[in-house]
């Protein structure tokens, strides 16, 4: 294996980093979706910290905003006892003219252990696991309009839950999937795990064009594309797309792709319906689908926390095997 | 795997670790709580034998001092156990004791979901061992203070002491 995939994993494959859900091993996946079930349930404690990554330092470096993602990151550091440092780069190093690679020599010199990166940039969390000391775990927070990994591992996580071996199931994303990065991880992880029908809906602006290569079938029509799925996806519609000409208004979205329950009524009758929020209530979904029973957004929240624990602790038990 | 203790010397040693707890507890249940997995098998037939409630279970691999060595161990279970406890007797159960590791990080969960009246310890084997100050309230047999090595329960059913191939 080379290029990213290979990047990720030790000689004898276990994942040192996160960075892409694409060539992850299926089985890996579901090691990482079983430890996070693991983690879940000691979330019901009373005590909801576990001690495991006590004395390790996490470093968040988010050179892009983010303050959801950064939440629940810290949240799910915390919870492994692990200490937490959070860097807003944008305020600091680059503005002062420092590089990126001098930025992380610093960040290595005072001893982290994980670095959680987020940037704007494609890549640039590949560019830092190539470069980091080998003691050093990288996870892929968000980069560009690439990849967003422990998104797409939270969301498999909550079809698992529901839905059962994604394997058997038929999965729609609805709406911007040209410029997301959510959408993108989530199919890469859907195939790891041998989904074998994912579509997606959007108008031809908002739809990439190598769909075809990662065997997923487009459709224009929302009405079309619903039938018969059990898991509906929406993505959040950016709204600075709509300056650029992609799309006409939010209205026109909603009235063309908004998530009402006369349209969830094509899909399964029990089909849930997922979201990586925040939501805009009346653009890609109304109320009475995103209150209603077979919505599932907050209980991604939820797993949301555990799965990034999980990679944590993955990554992190990687790293320390590979030294021996 | 070479066996240690047969099924019948196991259900011997069985017997009499529940003779105990039957003898201590003759006027009060306490919540009985099992390590994943050898121990909870022993406080399924704690419980059963003694017409007490289902025991709860614990599973303490992210508890476990060995990170930094071993990495993370997970054992795929989770865990089954009160919301919160008040104050109420516990009585752990475990396998086999050896370095007392396990129980340390054990009580370390129980005190993770609430205050334990008392924490009480029943052992089916103990190996000797140790590197805690951790000894057994009720234990099944004693196998010689210079330990038989690693060894490992096999079951739920029928219950017998081997000692693995090679790990």
């Amino acid at each position: 294996m080379h290029g990213p995939a290979a990047l990720q994993l030790t000689p004898d494959g276990r994942i040192r980093h996160l960075l892409t859900t694409e060539g992850l091993p299926k089985s890996l996946i579901i090691e990482l979706l079983d430890t996070a079930e693991t983690f879940l349930s000691s979330q019901g404690q009373p005590v909801k910290k576990v001690p495991l990554l006590r004395g390790k330092t996490v470093v968040n470096l988010f050179f892009e905003n983010s303050t959801r993602t950064r939440t629940t990151f810290d949240i799910a550091a915390h919870r492994l006892s692990a200490d937490v440092v959070t860097l807003d780069i944008r305020t600091s190093s680059a503005s002062k003219g420092e590089t990126l690679f001098d930025t992380l020599k610093n960040l290595e010199a005072m001893q982290a252990d994980l670095f959680v990166v987020r940037h704007s940039a494609g890549g640039a969390p590949f560019f830092i696991a190539d470069r980091v000391t080998p003691n050093i775990a990288v996870i892929n927070a968000g980069d560009g309009t690439h990849a967003h990994p422990t998104q797409a591992l939270l969301d498999l996580m909550t079809i698992r839950k529901h839905k059962g071996d994604p394997a058997q199931l038929s999965v729609a994303i609805i709406g911007d999937l040209k410029h997301s990065r959510v959408a993108r991880s989530l199919i890469h992880g859907l195939r790891g795990m041998g989904c074998p029908d994912i579509r997606a809906i959007g108008p031809g602006t908002l739809l990439p064009g190598d769909l075809e290569h990662l065997a997923v079938r487009p459709f224009h029509r929302i009405e079309d594309g619903l039938k018969d799925v059990d898991v509906v996806v929406l993505l959040r519609l950016q709204k600075e797309r709509m300056t650029s000409a992609l799309l006409p208004s939010e209205r026109e979205f909603f009235n063309l792709y908004g998530m009402t329950e006369s349209r969830l009524h094509l899909a399964k009758d029990n089909a849930i319906v997922m979201h990586p929020g925040p939501i805009n209530r009346g653009v890609e979904i109304e109320n009475e689908v995103a209150d209603g029973p077979q919505a599932v957004i907050l209980d991604q929240v939820t797993n949301g926390i555990a799965i990034r624990m999980a990679v944590m602790a993955m990554t992190l038990s990687a790293q320390k095997n590979d030294q021996s | 795997m070479r066996e240690i203790r047969s099924q019948t010397e196991t259900v011997d040693a069985l017997v009499c670790l529940i003779k105990q707890v039957k003898k201590a507890y003759s006027n009060e249940q306490p919540l009985v709580v099992g390590i994943r997995t050898g121990g909870a098998w022993i406080a399924s037939r704690i419980c059963d034998q003694l017409h007490w409630d289902e025991p709860a279970t614990l599973d303490i691999s992210l508890y476990r001092d060995d990170f930094e060595t071993s990495g993370l161990k997970r054992s795929g279970t989770t865990d089954r156990m009160p919301k919160q406890l008040n104050g109420e007797p516990i009585l752990l159960i475990d396998d086999v004791l050896f370095t007392g590791r396990t129980i340390r990080a054990a009580i370390n969960v129980l005190f993770d979901y609430g205050r334990p009246g008392r924490i009480d310890l029943g052992i089916l084997f103990d190996r000797g061992g140790r590197e805690l100050p951790i000894e057994p309230n009720f234990l099944g047999e004693s196998l010689g203070e210079k330990g038989v090595g690693r060894c490992k329960l096999v079951g739920p059913e029928p219950l017998a002491l081997m000692i693995p191939d090679s790990e």
